[in-house]
């Protein structure tokens, strides 16, 4: 006898988290524009605080409406849960700050979204978390950066700008072993290209404002929980196996077991950081959500089309996609993402940094803008925008040289897109 | 008791001026599943004891193997707390469990609240069979049977959680061999009626219209056989009523031991 089975993608995009609505009877996920509910009295007012019942209270800790989408991404990628937050960045200082203190350590892959590298690198120095960068090509690496006071691994589950393919399995038993969760960021690949929790990582999050939103209105991250951790048996975090005074002295883990880490991030992360998702921004990124299986593939079949041009121009120095042989990772690459690798890709144009310019100028389809994951095909130069923060020696660790550019495929006709390179490239000659 | 065991109390010592209320978990699961009705009645003038049976949670193992067995074990874990009378909630196999305890030890048992309960609580022989072999078959029945239909198209009262994943997530943590422990002590308890003939306790059932596992149909023999007891209906919820029905679910219960 055939077991029963759990829906599938794309219908769980389509529906996951989301009754019609139960007043009006609406079909399509309501923008409950609120800010706060009516409680029915008083006790049921306190049993909210108390958590003794579930329900909204503030929707800076939470509201019907991003709950959809919470639930819905959380569906998606597998996990227990999920917290939308107020733009991807949010969603890493969440994690970050849910599971240490000052004098905490992180060992990151170097080759990280420039955000990222700053949040790590400079600002959470600051508070006292300090964070070692290592290759994502040698997972050995993030063994050999664990410290007595590291408390987290991360890396990108596709490397900014570079594609490097961070072996999730390998990093993952590492993180295990030394009794430390892994956290990937799957921006580049959504859950439809990998599913991160099914490889071993055991925290993700999205900039939802690329892929899954798809559509560049809106700035939004979502933080998903695996549950799969046990942070007990770990015990290197008592913030959520001891008694916490800021919230009744609640110990988080034996309070709601698999829901410890999401439990603490809402109600501490999202109470007191308050960087909340609002209710109309998850409206918005529901609707990119709801065709995320249709999106992809065409995403990631143009994707291949406009490598295939570049692959043969003759101004074109290297090209940074997994799915290409020389690619370092194309092996992994095949193992990790049989799905394909994603929209987003780097080439080196011969001539540098003013070849570069020239090309970038001359393009009339693509958009310059610092963004990815846009339905728009998009593009930038990292090494004077995205990443120019970074020292020199940072930008040849993460892969980027002066003549890089990023390329972010989207759904127009993959030929008018060849048209516009192949315009600017000689262009740029 | 061979082994440590845990039970969750709300963060409250136990006063014996207050009376008690044990929870008792269904198969795999564990203390937790409880959260929001144990963490009520422990704010609200009850000493609380959601318990992690042996190999589940925070309890140490092996896993125990029958009903009577695990009636025993609640037993001797409020004896050790000097606890001599308690009102004990069940869900699933652990309303088993709280049926069995209330026969065994009526001068134990203030009251005894069953929830999504069945009896026989027969289990089909490819779910006992894929337990059997540790495989993840086993945990999808369990998850994808211990919710209504529509959960998965619908959104969770407890905002930003996802349902099946959460089922998922805490079986993942069991140790090989526990959830077929578990089951096949549902399937081969026989005691039931004999059982239900000895309560003399009030006794209240809480049951899913949309219950996969132990439709409301199947609990109804054991709801005639104990005379003076009570029966809720949550219409829309599934096997996993705390979750499903949070609110209905609490609200039965304190209308019965409050």
């Amino acid at each position: 006898m055939a077991g029963p089975k759990f829906p599938g993608f794309d219908t769980l995009a389509l529906h996951a988290g989301q009754s019609p609505d139960p007043a009006t009877g609406s079909r399509a996920v309501p923008i409950y524009q609120t800010t706060s509910y009516v409680f029915r009295d008083t006790a049921h007012a306190a049993s909210l605080f108390n958590m003794e019942r579930a329900g909204h209270v503030y929707s800076r800790i939470s509201n019907p409406t991003v709950a959809v989408l919470e639930e819905r991404i959380a569906a998606l990628e597998g996990g227990v849960g999920a917290i939308a937050t107020a733009s991807g960045q949010a969603a890493l200082h969440l994690a970050v700050a849910t599971l240490m203190d000052a004098g905490s350590h992180v060992v990151a892959s170097s080759a990280l979204y420039g955000g990222s590298h700053n949040l790590l690198g400079y600002t959470l120095k600051r508070f006292g978390i300090e964070t070692t960068f290592v290759s994502p090509r040698n997972p050995e690496d993030f063994h050999k950066a664990i410290k007595p006071n590291t408390r987290l691994l991360f890396g990108e589950t596709l490397g900014n700008p570079g594609l490097d393919v961070l072996d999730i399995p390998a990093v993952s038993k590492i993180a295990h072993d030394a009794g430390l969760p892994l956290l990937v960021d799957a921006t580049f690949t959504t859950p439809f290209l990998m599913k991160p929790f099914e490889l071993g990582a055991d925290l993700i999050y999205h900039s939802a404002t690329k892929f899954l939103g798809g559509h560049g209105v809106a700035i939004g991250g979502v933080l998903v929980d695996s549950g799969r951790f046990d942070w007990e048996k770990s015990g290197k975090f008592p913030q959520l196996t001891a008694p916490y005074a800021g919230f009744h002295n609640m110990d988080f883990e034996e309070e709601s077991g698999t829901r410890a880490f999401l439990l603490r991030a809402r109600r501490e992360g999202l109470r007191d950081f308050g960087a909340c998702m609002a209710p109309m921004t998850a409206f918005q990124i529901l609707q990119g959500v709801e065709t995320l299986h249709l999106r992809m593939p065409r995403h990631v079949e143009s994707t291949r089309k406009v490598v295939g041009f570049l692959s043969s121009n003759s101004f074109v120095e290297k090209i940074l996609y997994p799915e290409i042989p020389s690619h370092p990772d194309h092996e992994l690459a095949k193992k990790l993402l049989p799905k394909g690798c994603g929209a987003v890709f780097s080439f080196d144009i011969k001539g540098g940094r003013e070849a570069g310019r020239k090309f970038i100028e001359s393009l009339r389809v693509f958009s310059h803008l610092a963004n990815v994951g846009d339905a728009k095909s998009l593009v930038i130069h990292p090494a004077t925008t995205t990443h120019y923060r970074m020292s020199d020696e940072d930008l040849k660790k993460a892969g980027i040289g002066p003549g890089t550019i990023r390329l972010s495929i989207g759904l127009e006709d993959p030929d008018d897109l060849i048209a516009d390179l192949e315009r600017s490239l000689k262009a740029a000659k | 008791m061979s082994g440590a065991a845990f039970a969750y109390t709300a963060t409250h010592e136990f006063d014996p001026a207050r009376r008690t209320v044990a929870f008792v978990h269904g198969a795999g699961l564990d203390h937790s599943w409880w959260g929001l009705q144990s963490r009520y009645f422990g704010y609200h003038g009850f000493n609380v004891l959601a318990v992690d049976l042996p190999a589940h949670g925070r309890s140490e193992g092996p896993a125990l193997t029958s009903v009577g067995d695990m009636a025993d074990w609640v037993k001797k874990l409020l004896d050790e707390k000097k606890i001599k009378t308690a009102s004990l909630v069940g869900h699933s196999m652990g309303s088993l469990i709280a049926l069995e305890f209330a026969a065994r030890y009526p001068d134990s048992a203030e009251k005894i609240a069953l929830i999504g309960t069945a009896y026989p609580m027969k289990v089909g022989e490819a779910f006992l069979d894929a337990a059997r072999r540790n495989d993840q078959a086993a945990y999808d029945m369990e998850t994808i049977w211990g919710h209504a239909a529509q959960v998965p198209f619908s959104g969770n009262p407890n905002p930003g959680m996802w349902m099946y994943g959460d089922t998922l997530a805490r079986l993942a943590r069991l140790a090989p061999g526990v959830l077929h422990a578990d089951l096949n002590a549902c399937n081969a308890y026989a005691g039931g009626m004999e059982a239900a003939a000895k309560v003399k306790c009030p006794v209240l059932f809480v049951l899913g219209a949309r219950d996969m596992m132990t439709p409301p149909r199947a609990a109804q023999d054991l709801i005639k056989a104990i005379p003076g007891a009570r029966a809720v209906t949550a219409s829309l919820s599934g096997h996993s009523l705390m979750a499903e029905a949070p609110d209905a679910t609490l609200d039965a219960l304190i209308g019965f031991l409050g």
